[in-house]
């Protein structure tokens, strides 16, 4: 199972062609408390850096853009109801969209992780 | 100092504890430390504890009857007994809010009156051209304050006094308190028991680690003090108050008292009879997304008035907020909360949103 990350701070762990999304810990001290998810609907299209869904957090709304293109297959239902799991959980139990991949070579367009451990430590 | 924002005596307390500190009426505050919902719960089920030294106290001397304060705010003062506070509003000639305040009868001849922060320096000046010369003074620069909130709050500050605090609601009290003779009432802005301390800015840091020795209190921002009031339907000067907006459109005509003359009685006693502008409303949405500040509010698809306040409530597991519409819409049950893009279903409701709160006991 290999891990990828964005620059918008989504991580894609891929294990062959299905992708599980998130957002990094980075994304989740950045908002605060999430207290809404807004999940896609199961079948929904999207291309790569599209909304994929959208989350709120007490301090403001925020979107979750697509890592890659991909089908949604399965969205984490419990977020519905308990959306503090990705505050508490952002790479495991906090997972939002698991997707069809419908364009691997895309994953190259990404960072591994100490990419992205390098890329947000030039943020503020 | 580079930000140009004020700073409170606490700042560097703040900043020890890793708090995410922004800017808040002029002054650089912190709005959370642990995390915005841990702290509320922190609140509501035990205690915690808010910098609110920003906020701005005046002292007034003299004859009460005489002295003009009675006709310069709307609520009886003459009428307050010595160790009780009362809330209420200076108004301008429109009887829009220039600000909401708390008048504290500290003995017959002598008042304290608490404002907001972002509005004190205005507030004295608009007071100072209400009352004889002489009778009001600038104390804010003297006080710091501190509120402890939360059900274990009384107990809490019985123990770091080493005696029983027991204060009716709005009452207040001299305690010793780290030496001095400090001002302690039972007031807040959360729904819950709680106090205001009222400690010189020079005390203030002691007095902070003195309250957070105390294993039972955790320090909360900003940002969990605006869901706390709001889930009590409290006005936040500023969004749901202004210049504006008057008492009676606010749905807090409790705090206006008319049997006295006071600066914009005329304007209210108009509006009531020749029909209000707008009147607040209450709502909770039927989803977990937040109402905000500035979304309309729809009603058959059109815009009948705009949420003044707005923000996910723990309590209820949804959105709440507070908003103003055209009178005529009142009444209704169903409205859509818009921010333009997305429609959240709401339901108009009766105040307070949370009832549990520890507040009376």
């Amino acid at each position: 199972m290999e891990i990828y990350f964005t620059k918008e701070h989504e991580w894609i762990s891929v294990k062959q062609n299905v992708g599980t999304v998130g957002i990094t810990e980075y994304a989740v001290e950045k908002l605060g408390d999430i207290t809404y998810v807004d999940l896609p609907e199961i079948g929904t299209e999207v291309k790569q850096g599209e909304t994929l869904c959208e989350v709120e957090s007490v301090k403001a709304a925020s979107e979750v853009y697509a890592p890659v293109s991909g089908k949604v297959l399965e969205v984490n239902a419990r977020l519905e109801n308990s959306p503090e799991i990705i505050n508490s959980s952002p790479l495991a139990d906090g997972w939002i969209v698991r997707m069809e991949i419908l364009n691997k070579d895309e994953l190259k367009n990404l960072m591994n992780r100490e990419e992205y451990e390098k890329f947000i430590s030039t943020l503020s | 100092m580079g930000s140009g924002l004020k700073r409170t005596p606490l700042f560097g307390e703040h900043i020890s504890s890793g708090a995410k500190m922004s800017p808040f009426g002029g002054w650089e505050m912190p709005i959370s430390y642990e995390g915005i919902i841990a702290e509320y719960n922190q609140c509501r089920k035990s205690a915690a504890v808010f910098d609110t030294c920003h906020m701005g106290q005046f002292k007034i001397t003299g004859d009460i009857s005489n002295c003009g304060i009675e006709n310069a705010v709307t609520q009886s003062v003459g009428t307050i007994p010595v160790g009780k506070s009362r809330y209420g509003f200076i108004l301008n000639e429109r009887g829009g809010v220039i600000d909401d305040e708390i008048i504290f009868r500290v003995s017959e001849s002598e008042l304290i009156m608490v404002v907001n922060a972002a509005t004190f320096e205005n507030d004295f000046s608009v007071l100072k051209s209400r009352l004889k010369p002489g009778r009001i003074e600038n104390i804010s620069s003297v006080f710091g304050k501190i509120d402890l909130q939360g059900p274990l709050s009384r107990e809490i500050l019985s123990d770091i006094l080493g005696g029983e605090v027991s204060l009716k609601y709005f009452g207040f009290s001299f305690f010793d308190f780290l030496g001095e003779k400090t001002i302690i009432s039972r007031t807040g802005y959360t729904g819950e028991l709680g106090f205001e301390i009222f400690v010189r800015k020079e005390k203030s840091v002691e007095a902070w680690r003195k309250i957070l020795s105390d294993k039972r209190v955790k320090p909360a921002g900003l940002g969990a003090r605006d869901i706390l009031r709001l889930e009590m339907g409290y006005s936040l000067y500023g969004n749901d108050l202004d210049e504006d907006t008057t008492p009676v459109e606010a749905g807090l005509e409790m705090f206006v008292c008319y049997d006295k003359d006071f600066v914009g009685r005329e304007a209210l006693i108009k509006e009531k009879k020749e029909g209000l502008k707008k009147k607040k409303i209450a709502f909770k949405t039927k989803t977990r997304r937040s109402p905000r500040r500035h979304y309309k509010i729809l009603r058959g698809g059109n815009s009948i008035g705009e949420v003044t306040s707005g923000s996910f409530s723990p309590a209820l597991s949804c959105g709440i907020g507070l908003g103003f519409v055209s009178p005529e819409f009142e009444d209704e049950k169903e409205i859509v909360i818009s921010d333009g893009r997305v429609g959240m279903e709401a339901e108009i409701m009766d105040l307070p949103f949370y009832r549990d709160g520890s507040l009376k006991n």
